[in-house]
């Protein structure tokens, strides 16, 4: 046999338990392949287990078990990390449990601050460089870690309750689906939940708008009083949360 | 190469924090880190691992290069290790004698391999690419293994013509030579004689659990006596070696493996097994 084709018939082993590749690769009891097979199936679904850990305390140790089983049942890893396979878990709990979106919204939030403890690293902007910035030409250059989600149910709550020792909350879909937004600070993975103006103002000045623009956008939409107030809170808090990597001009960008 | 022995341990993360956290360095004379938990882009484990890189030499330990790959390796894979190599400037770059992904599939576990001519020549072909790719010699490491198929030549055999071939260094795990040798029934002894002694670099001792048939390399219990033994038995054939204890599971306080270290030095100084005293 082939080297390439002993290790296909390993692959179709270990993700089928074929009997008779098992046989041709182990003639007689299989004690060896088992013991791969163990160690296939122990490291994949010790690697769920280590990505979701919240998830896990959310459905209970046998549910969460049974869920990952049937995520390698279903999904073959790809990826020279195995932090990777990580990556689809949400999909297979969102198929699992349609009627109960906030495990999948759970598991998509954790696998994002996931991501972001591992994202490029980049300093917050200090404030205190701001002074002379031209806000009407200026745009805003984000950490790489910031990234965004849309979820329907109540799990950022869930997510806080039981990442701080407390009772969650019951799951609830909520009135209008909200937005997450997850990025890291310093060392630390962070998240907050948007309202729906923030996440507009938010989602058009990472496209690359000028702070201008968006005071323009916000003052045709709330008026000459609001528009401009409700973007200065949403600067505020974006270089409060530390998610601002770099305020940019025209001129700088050239 | 150093002209005397180093001894160290596999850092893990139970015991950053006594790695950093204290004035005194510990007492080690390089750590090993598994790499493809530092071949990422930035974030928490690599600023752990830039602070440890200030206080002590660093050994890259890989597990999912799949050397024996018989569909090449992933340059994606190697172009991350190549990065953090050139940034940690490791004391040694190693990875094991053996696969885990073909044509898409991972499977995260370090597979055993024929010892056949096809299969040296593939292995030979792919540590060329990593050597050429990373700039660097590396090492490999023999594996523990639950099945043995039919081949050309021993797993020693094969060592030493794949070393001839490519230049490569190895990496001697004794725990997983006693493993092998009792589930395969070869002479460990024999496997000590016949390895390349000037190819050794570094050597894992650990420690493996009895299977319902076999032995199982767990690296969850202290180095036991029988490693011991073929320890004193490896130094006597080697020059000197980075010799470090690998812990993986049931990780026990700092201490305990500092202990196992002194041990590992005692053997090394001495040249004999004391384990009574």
């Amino acid at each position: 046999m082939s080297l390439l084709a002993l290790q296909r018939d390993f692959r179709t082993w270990l993700t089928t338990e074929s009997a008779d590749v098992g046989s041709r690769l182990e003639p007689g009891n299989a004690s060896g392949l088992s013991i791969y097979l163990n160690n296939y199936r122990s490291s994949l679904m010790a690697c769920l287990a280590e990505s979701y850990g919240t998830t896990q305390a959310w459905l209970g140790d046998e549910a969460f078990a049974a869920a990952a089983a049937n995520h390698i049942d279903r999904l073959q890893p790809h990826s020279w990390t195995l932090d990777a396979y990580a990556h689809d878990f949400p999909v297979t709990l969102a198929v699992r449990y349609p009627d109960d979106p906030e495990i999948a919204d759970l598991a998509r939030i954790e696998m994002m601050l996931g991501l972001a403890f591992v994202g490029p690293d980049a300093d917050p902007i200090d404030p205190a460089t701001l002074a002379d910035v031209d806000w009407d030409t200026a745009a805003l250059r984000f950490v790489p870690t910031l990234d965004m989600l849309s979820v329907i149910s109540n799990a950022a709550a869930i997510w806080s309750a039981i990442a701080a020792g407390q009772a969650p909350p019951s799951a609830e879909i909520l009135p209008t689906p909200a937005t997450v937004a997850v990025w890291r600070s310093g060392l630390t993975p962070c998240f907050r939940t948007l309202d729906g103006d923030e996440h507009d103002a938010l989602t058009l000045m990472v496209s690359g708008m000028a702070f201008g623009a968006l005071c323009g956008r916000l003052v045709e939409r709330f008026g000459e009083d609001a528009g401009p107030a409700m973007a200065g809170a949403f600067l505020g808090q974006w270089l409060q949360d530390g998610i601002i990597a770099t305020v940019v001009s025209p001129a700088s960008e050239q | 190469m150093s002209s005397t022995h180093q001894f160290g341990l596999g850092l893990r993360k139970p015991h950053y924090g006594d790695f950093l956290d204290h004035e005194t360095p510990v007492a080690v004379d390089f750590v090993e880190v598994i790499s493809e938990n530092f071949m990422i882009d930035g974030g928490k484990p690599r600023d752990v691992l830039r602070r440890i890189r200030t206080r002590h030499s660093v050994a890259l330990h890989g597990v999912s290069m799949s050397i024996g790959s018989a569909d090449g390796l992933d340059r994606e894979y190697l172009r991350r290790l190549r990065a953090l190599a050139d940034d940690v400037d490791p004391l040694f770059v190693s990875d094991h004698l053996s696969w885990s992904r073909i044509e898409g599939f991972n499977s995260h576990d370090l597979l055993p391999l024929p010892y056949t001519e096809e299969v040296l020549g593939l292995v030979c072909a792919n540590i060329h690419q990593a050597q050429d790719a990373l700039a660097r010699t590396m090492l490999l490491e023999n594996p523990s293994s639950y099945i043995a198929f039919d081949g050309d030549m021993t797993e020693w055999e094969f060592l030493e013509a794949m070393c001839a071939r490519t230049g490569c260094a190895l990496l001697l795990d004794v725990n997983n030579i006693f493993v092998s040798a009792t589930n395969h029934g070869f002479d460990a002894l024999a496997y000590l004689a016949g390895v390349p002694a000037d190819r050794v670099r570094q050597i894992h001792l650990a420690g493996h659990s009895q299977g319902r048939d076999l032995l199982i390399d767990t690296h969850d219990k202290p180095v036991p006596l029988s490693v011991w033994s073929l320890y004193e038995t490896a130094l006597s054939h080697l020059g000197p070696v980075a010799t470090m204890i690998e812990r993986d599971d049931d990780i026990p306080p700092l201490g305990d493996l500092l202990a196992e270290l002194d041990m590992a030095r005692m053997i090394a100084g001495h040249g004999r097994l004391e384990l009574a005293a």
